[in-house]
């Protein structure tokens, strides 16, 4: 696999590990988490952490019958779970898991772009990008933070180029006009926690009907 | 409190909480399991309600949490984590389900992980150890103002925002001995999944 070189800022990698990150960028981290094995032993190195603190905590006191409940349920049949989704291709079982298939329903954008949208809400969104080789996204800016991880292929921008598992930070100041690599399509995922604003009239009048 | 290894000794044993997973997981101890239970379940519930669950939505997932530790502690491996993380992970996991109601985006796992347990080196899962004493003896030492910081990072009752804010500061470029700790702890932990 190819030398991953961007990655995942400590902040996030904590925050997911602590619990507290938002959906749309929980799914980056666990997916860039299964493609770096740097950002795995962070992540660990996070819990390690959180275990420690969790150790040192001041007990609060747990109803007693709790402990019985639970031992008498030690010897019944453990209930029948789904496992966690397998990886598919190039998407990772977190993917695969949002995505509720193998595959993404890929919606046409125009131009050639296709975008899937994993999950929208107030809080922030989460999709996949498709863009053909050497095509760009419409310019445009962030109103908060957007994180871009490359799935296949690879794109660039005003801040580099970014290939197979490296992630892109983009803050509500970044102005970018990113281009897919020639050869292969680029897809990734992109989360960001507002809506997206684009640059010039038709794309924002899309914007509302295309949710982009 | 685990008090089996005291920073600064030269020996350092797996903590005793790892120990009684591992007895959990190898001789399906009912012994070993209830002094986990007696440990963390009252641990389990403070950061629950810390991270903004009531008392009962707290018991519920602790419950839940200890159920998992019996049946999937064939997954545990003491190489990767000590008892305390793979208890964190598994509560932080179950937790999200529950608010969410739908499962929890987690990474996917090293297939190599099961096969290589056998063949771990003690010697670096010792080093994970004292790595870990090392972090707590860090945070202990820390003042109290940022020691809380800290803690209530990792316990859930900042925000991402919040934590962001607080890396940038406490835990970034105050607090070098905890970075320190936490540097050689992925660096051991990326070296034992390449060995």
């Amino acid at each position: 696999m190819r030398q991953i070189t961007h990655h995942l800022p400590d902040w996030l990698i904590r925050s997911y590990a602590a619990g507290s990150l938002e959906h749309a960028f929980s799914l980056v981290v666990a997916s860039h988490v299964s493609q770096c094995d740097e950002c795995r032993a962070r992540l660990e190195a996070e819990e390690t952490a959180g275990g420690v603190i969790l150790e040192q905590l001041e007990q609060t006191e747990v109803t007693g019958d709790l402990r019985t409940r639970v031992f008498e349920q030690l010897d019944v049949a453990e209930p029948i779970t789904t496992p966690d989704p397998a990886p598919s291709g190039i998407y990772p079982g977190a993917l695969v898991a949002e995505m509720g298939s193998q595959t993404p329903r890929w919606r046409s954008l125009g131009n050639g772009i296709k975008q899937a949208i994993l999950s929208a809400d107030k809080r922030g969104s989460a999709r996949l990008l498709y863009i053909p080789a050497g095509k760009a996204v419409p310019d445009h800016t962030h109103g908060g933070l957007e994180l871009t991880l490359v799935l296949q292929g690879s794109f660039s921008d005003e801040t580099g180029t970014f290939g197979v598992g490296d992630v892109e930070v983009a803050e509500d100041d970044l102005d970018h006009t990113p281009m897919a690599g020639p050869g292969e399509a680029c897809i990734c995922l992109a989360a960001t926690d507002a809506p997206l604003r684009f640059h010039g009239l038709i794309p924002r009048l899309l914007q509302p009907i295309f949710r982009i | 409190m685990a008090e089996s290894q005291t920073s600064g000794s030269d020996r350092v044993e797996l903590c005793e909480q790892t120990e009684w997973l591992v007895l959990v997981r190898d001789q399906r101890s009912k012994a070993a399991f209830g002094k986990l239970y007696d440990h963390f379940s009252p641990r389990l519930k403070g950061m629950l309600i810390r991270s903004g669950m009531s008392g009962a939505a707290a018991e519920d997932v602790v419950q839940d949490v200890m159920l998992t530790i019996w049946r999937k502690a064939h997954l545990y491996d003491e190489g990767r984590a000590r008892a305390s993380a793979w208890i964190y992970r598994i509560a932080r996991n179950r937790q999200i389900d529950v608010i969410r109601r739908k499962p929890r985006p987690v990474p996917d796992e090293m297939i190599a992980e099961a096969e290589s347990r056998e063949a771990r080196d003690a010697d670096a899962m010792l080093g994970l150890e004292q790595e870990a004493v090392q972090l707590r003896e860090a945070i202990k030492a820390l003042p109290k103002s940022q020691r809380e910081i800290i803690e209530s990072a990792y316990v859930g009752e900042l925000t991402q925002a919040e934590i962001r804010e607080a890396t940038g500061l406490a835990l970034g470029t105050i607090k070098s001995r905890i970075r320190l700790a936490l540097e050689k702890l992925r660096h051991d932990l990326r070296d034992l999944r390449e060995e």
